[in-house]
């Protein structure tokens, strides 16, 4: 069943096809009941904390033209009962990439996490979320500088064992390359990038922001080209392999990411608009590929 | 799934409602559920409940509060609309043992539409209270099909210009009703006095600004007496208690 023409390795993991659901669009993956996870190359699984979190509260959800605000505020039942209940449950209908999906608010936090979840054999990839932009006091704070981002890369690093390491970056920075060469340097295995991009929605009826939380992180297809942009720019600037997600809505554009430099693609908000966007892209992906001559994903890696 | 828009008009001041229709819908809602629908134009669905259904079929009832319904108000028959269908959790009829009383404001109507029909066929004695702000904004035809589902509907409004002056919880204690289980749709105030007023068990439809709609996002979390749940996939529909007011 499997069609070689799609299949990629990321730092060392196999993948049938490129596209990965992105963290916080799909769950904790059995929220998926639409389709046989299988089809997917690898899940992102959502945000992931020390503590259990509620996040913020409503309204976490606002749109924009062509995409969306969210301030969801990284709700999880925290590491333990992730590692203990979400991920076996989700390694047992499921036999692609796991990819977890590590937040903190301090040092020690995602060095706990990622110790922990670095011991479970059902995970396969580590990604340690230093750019979620709707807490305060962490997430952020971690991504908009090198040195802090080099300094949480390099922690993890010396406590994961056997899997690989990627590191989600912030769009919000003057130079997202820096940050990137920083992680790498640091002994990062990859890089997922972007996540949101900062925004606000104003009720000019309330007259006040929509969100709860005031700013929201931005994502949609509006988000596309500046996802292509900064994934281009790390790609060529770093050798460590690339997670492209932004704005991604269809093959043609998983193929266009993977120009850019990424090995593999993820698919975040598309997955709100309409559950079957992962499988639909995976499945017209072989039928975009014969029409623009491509005989195999992994040969337009960074061809841009 | 694309419907096609059969029909779509007034039903009363700000008040529409529409029929659409697709071959491949069977009409398996269940009242409390919604139809979460793409506009062209807008990135996000928009949740509506499903007021009635049928083979081929199902109905929305919609208030024009912002600029995406306003535009639904003026699509013409024909119009194909992407819609995800059926989802949530609707009202639970089992709960009631022989009378219910269905308490709805606005367009928290429309889900106790089709709850009033289920009811009614299984034997319960029903009793809709449907609370407006002036007699021009009740959906007269609408309140007749629900009379003729087998429901008895009484009125309140807050200008006294039809029914009850007042809230439907006003119009409860006029009529005295005795009943055994109680299920409300609309404004959180109305379902909060509801709440207030009646000893008896319940189930209020909550409402969110939503991002999925089916479960995936967690963007319509909300703290209930049970921990978060998401109102588009383990609600809507919530028992009373575990709302926390």
């Amino acid at each position: 069943m499997v069609n070689e023409r799609l299949s990629v390795t990321l730092a060392g993991v196999k993948m049938d096809n490129p596209v990965v659901p992105a963290s916080g669009t799909f769950g904790f993956g059995l929220e998926m009941d639409r389709y046989d996870l299988n089809v997917l190359g690898g899940i992102s699984l959502k945000g992931t904390t020390l503590e259990p979190r509620y996040g913020n509260p409503l309204p976490r959800i606002a749109e924009t033209p062509s995409g969306l605000l969210n301030c969801v505020g990284l709700q999880n039942p925290g590491i333990d009962a992730f590692l203990a209940t979400k991920v076996p449950a989700l390694r047992k209908v499921y036999g692609g990439a796991i990819i977890a999906n590590i937040s903190g608010f301090s040092l020690e936090e995602y060095v706990k996490c990622c110790e922990r979840a670095s011991a479970c054999g059902d995970i396969d990839i580590i990604e340690v979320n230093v750019s979620c932009p709707n807490v305060h006091g962490g997430g952020m704070a971690f991504g908009t500088s090198a040195k802090a981002a080099a300094e949480v890369t390099s922690a993890v690093k010396k406590v994961v064992k056997g899997k690989p390491v990627f590191i989600k970056l912030s769009p919000n920075v003057t130079d997202i390359v820096e940050i990137a060469k920083a992680c790498e340097d640091a002994g990062a295995d990859g890089l997922t990038l972007i996540n949101t991009l900062l925004g606000m929605r104003i009720s000019l009826a309330t007259r006040k922001p929509l969100l709860s939380n005031r700013t929201g992180g931005l994502s949609g297809r509006g988000i596309f080209p500046v996802a292509v942009r900064m994934v281009w720019q790390v790609a060529h600037a770093c050798s460590i392999p690339v997670m492209g997600c932004g704005g991604v809505a269809s093959a043609q554009d998983v193929i266009e990411m993977m120009m850019a430099g990424a090995t593999a693609v993820q698919v975040g908000s598309e997955n709100l608009r309409n559950p079957l966007a992962c499988k639909e892209i995976i499945e017209s992906l072989p039928e975009e590929m014969d029409r623009l001559g491509i005989g195999s994903l992994t040969d337009i890696i960074g061809v841009a | 799934m694309i419907f096609t828009v059969t029909s779509n008009g007034q039903a009363a001041s700000g008040t529409f409602r529409m029929v659409l229709s697709s071959p491949e819908y069977h009409g398996s809602a269940r009242g409390g559920q919604f139809a979460y629908i793409l506009l062209p134009g807008y990135y996000l669905r928009r949740p509506f409940a499903i007021s009635d259904c049928g083979e081929g079929w199902l109905e929305i009832i919609y208030c024009t509060v912002g600029n995406g319904t306003r535009e639904l108000s003026g699509m013409a028959p024909g119009t194909r609309l992407d819609v995800l269908a059926d989802l949530g959790h609707g009202f639970d009829i089992r709960a009631t043992k022989d009378a219910a009383v269905l308490f709805g404001g606005g367009a928290g109507i429309a889900p106790l539409k089709l709850l009033a029909r289920e009811l009614a066929a299984a034997g319960k004695k029903v009793t809709a209270i449907f609370g407006f702000n002036r007699a021009v904004d009740i959906p007269e035809a609408i309140m007749d099909e629900i009379r003729s589902s087998g429901a008895e509907v009484l009125i309140a409004t807050m200008d006294g210009s039809a029914g009850t002056k007042g809230f439907v919880t006003d119009a409860l204690r006029e009529h005295g009703c005795s009943f055994d289980y109680w299920y409300s749709c609309g404004p959180l105030p109305m379902m909060k006095a509801v709440c207030k007023a009646v000893d008896c068990g319940g189930q209020v439809s909550m409402e969110a600004r939503m991002g999925c709609g089916t479960g995936i996002c967690y963007g319509c979390s909300i703290m209930t007496a049970k921990g978060a749940r998401r109102v588009c996939k383990d609600g809507p529909v919530f028992d009373r208690e575990d709302i926390i007011w």
